[in-house]
């Protein structure tokens, strides 16, 4: 059962590319899973990725057709793919940074179209792979390198920002809901027009070691204890809901 | 070779037409079938008749939010198997060079028209130049080729970009066709033929996308959807596309064979055409609408008897070395007239043994003939 999923890893690929607790790989798993549970041929899947850790994650593992292309234009590849060939199943795979900051544009605009693309946000709150500068995803007071003294700025709503934008399927989990995770990206495989799950992935390496959750278990405890439902979070204060990361299906 | 004659999708005959209409036709002719755009003078028309005309013939159009964004949904349609294409202007041209050299390394083919106007930055939107040539050599980072054509007619706005497309189905790669405004604009009689040759990128199952096994290095190209699992990045990559980003061997193994594939085939790929260059003494090296001026003017000194001639580059990049090569023995001067500041005399002087005069203007109108004549009863 452990190795169930490797039927989809493209022979030759023997690691992971991720650090010592990072969560893209349970996303990575929790993809797979939701391939594999809604019996989709690989042969008529393409990922596209843009640049950064998360773009990582389909390209070169999954053994589909992958499009890794330039840092942000992820969403414009797939919508030309898309577009030409109906047929395929494209699922964009991409970091807050490539999809939310540089990419900004492009997400409104495929949200807009609501075309049928299944994008799946890897959050991380920072750029990992450039060494821990402060993404548009960051939260206020974190701590990054170009932020020593705590960001001061608010961070995106990215579930909020697509739904404006016009997506047709928009959620949010976190990878210590790997279940429900799955069920999501599940059900965006089958939802016809724009959808959008943002997930939540820890960081240890680049900004839990500057935010007091250096060991990855206590980026995993953190997220553990501030993730609620949806559901848990209607009788909540204004400002327990803002500690707190609100997980759920917004729109389907 | 994957190269057929197919008939015309549109009526034989002449048609008067705009140069950026006459593009249009020429991409539909080729087999274009997706358009991604974004509207900037003085291109729109071309994107205008594009989004109705595949419409008519089974093609998809979209207009997208940016520059940026409509050639990366072009590369992306590319993979999907569609002959693509986009078209713009200097500040979008300038956008789209990091995507330009993502289908240059991932050897993409895929067509960009560049109707040039007046730069630098927002510049005269509405006038010409052709301030752009030096970009769509250099224009994005790293070592790479691309294919770039010049147009001096209505005629040849049409069969140019037709052409174009060939030569990027051909060789995989982004094939400019560097217009200028005034070409874009002019309106001329363009004759239609019902059949035209067309070319195909080449498909072999199971053959390493990005492999050098086939004799003129380009290797065939599948499509997303048909079962080969394709591995593509902007990354260095190997021949099944698998990244090497730290093997030395491959960086350098993978660069050279993107240069080498159009260097060493480029004589197949450049065209120049000469006109009175048997006895010539003083020529003039022209290209895209200034060239229509040259000859003109090479036509009257010639009735005052000087020996003039004129050397048409049709082919912008690869530049035509060897021409200028042989032209400079065959002459003692040679006179460069284009609308900006000498980008393409600096190339000629790079290979041409006799003295190369510059003549450059960039006020966003055309060269007059009189400022050509003038130049060359001077420097004769």
């Amino acid at each position: 059962m452990v190795r169930a999923m490797e039927k989809y890893i493209r022979p030759g690929v023997g690691v992971t590319p991720f650090c010592p607790g990072c969560g893209h790989g349970i996303l990575m798993h929790s993809i797979l899973r939701a391939v594999d549970e809604s019996k989709l041929d690989m042969k008529k899947m393409l990922f596209v990725s843009g640049i950064g850790c998360a773009a990582w994650i389909p390209s070169p593992q999954f053994d589909g057709d992958t499009l890794h292309t330039l840092h942000g234009r992820a969403l414009a590849f797939a919508t030309g793919a898309k577009l030409y060939n109906p047929g395929l199943c494209v699922m964009v795979v991409s970091g807050d940074g490539d999809l939310s900051s540089i990419g900004g544009n492009h997400l409104i605009h495929a949200a807009r179209r609501n075309i049928d693309l299944k994008v799946i946000c890897a959050n991380n709150m920072i750029y990992g792979m450039t060494g821990g500068q402060a993404a548009s995803t960051t939260p206020k007071g974190s701590k990054t390198s170009t932020t020593a003294g705590g960001n001061p700025y608010r961070p995106f709503d990215l579930c909020r920002l697509v739904e404006a934008a016009g997506a047709t399927y928009v959620a949010r989990y976190s990878v210590t809901q790997p279940v429900a995770l799955a069920q999501s990206i599940q059900k965006s495989l089958h939802h016809v027009g724009f959808s959008f799950i943002e997930v939540l992935s820890p960081c240890p390496t680049q900004y839990g070691r500057r935010n007091r959750l250096g060991r990855p278990e206590d980026m995993i405890q953190d997220l553990i204890r501030r993730c609620i439902l949806e559901e848990e979070a209607k009788g909540l204060t204004e400002r327990e809901r803002a500690e707190g990361i609100i997980t759920g299906e917004f729109l389907s | 070779m994957p190269s057929k004659w197919i008939k015309t999708p549109f009526p034989k005959g002449s048609h008067y037409l705009s140069g950026n209409e006459a593009a249009a036709e020429g991409a539909i002719a080729a087999g274009c079938r997706f358009y991604a755009g974004y509207p900037i003078t003085p291109s729109s028309e071309i994107m205008e008749r594009m989004a109705s005309r595949l419409t008519e013939v089974g093609g998809v159009f979209i207009q997208m939010e940016d520059e940026i964004a409509s050639i990366s949904a072009v590369i992306g349609a590319s993979w999907a198997g569609a002959k693509a294409m986009t078209a713009t202007s200097g500040p979008g041209f300038s956008l789209m060079q990091e995507s330009i050299g993502y289908a240059a390394f991932t050897e993409t083919p895929c067509v960009i028209i560049d109707v040039q106007r007046a730069g630098p930055c927002t510049g005269q939107a509405t006038k010409v130049g052709s301030g752009d040539i030096m970009q769509a050599k250099w224009g994005s980072h790293g070592d790479y080729q691309v294919i770039a054509l010049s147009p001096w007619s209505v005629q040849e706005m049409h069969d140019v970009t037709l052409q174009a497309f060939n030569l990027s189905e051909r060789y995989r790669i982004p094939t400019l066709v560097m217009a200028e405004e005034a070409i874009g604009h002019l309106r001329e009689n363009v004759s239609i033929r019902s059949k035209v040759e067309v070319w195909s990128r080449k498909k072999k199952k199971g053959a390493p996308p990005f492999g050098t096994g086939e004799e003129d290095g380009v290797a065939p190209m599948p499509a997303f959807g048909e079962g080969e699992r394709l591995l593509v990045t902007g990354s260095t990559h190997d021949a099944l596309g698998f990244r090497k980003t730290d093997d030395p061997t491959a960086h350098a193994t993978l660069v050279n064979r993107i240069n080498e594939k159009i260097l060493k085939n480029r004589d197949g790929i450049i065209e120049t055409e000469a006109y009175f260059l048997e006895d010539a003494e003083v020529a003039i090296v022209s290209f895209g609408f200034t060239a229509r001026t040259s000859l003109y003017v090479v036509h009257l000194l010639r009735k005052e008897g000087m020996k003039a001639g004129m050397l048409r580059l049709k082919t912008l990049w690869p530049f035509s070395q060897e021409a200028i090569q042989r032209l400079g023995k065959g002459v003692k001067k040679v006179l460069v007239p284009e609308m900006n500041l000498g980008q393409v005399a600096g190339e000629v002087t790079k290979y041409c043994s006799c003295d190369v005069i510059p003549l450059g203007q960039t006020d966003g109108e055309i060269i007059q003939p009189e400022k050509i004549l003038e130049m060359m009863r001077r420097i004769q």
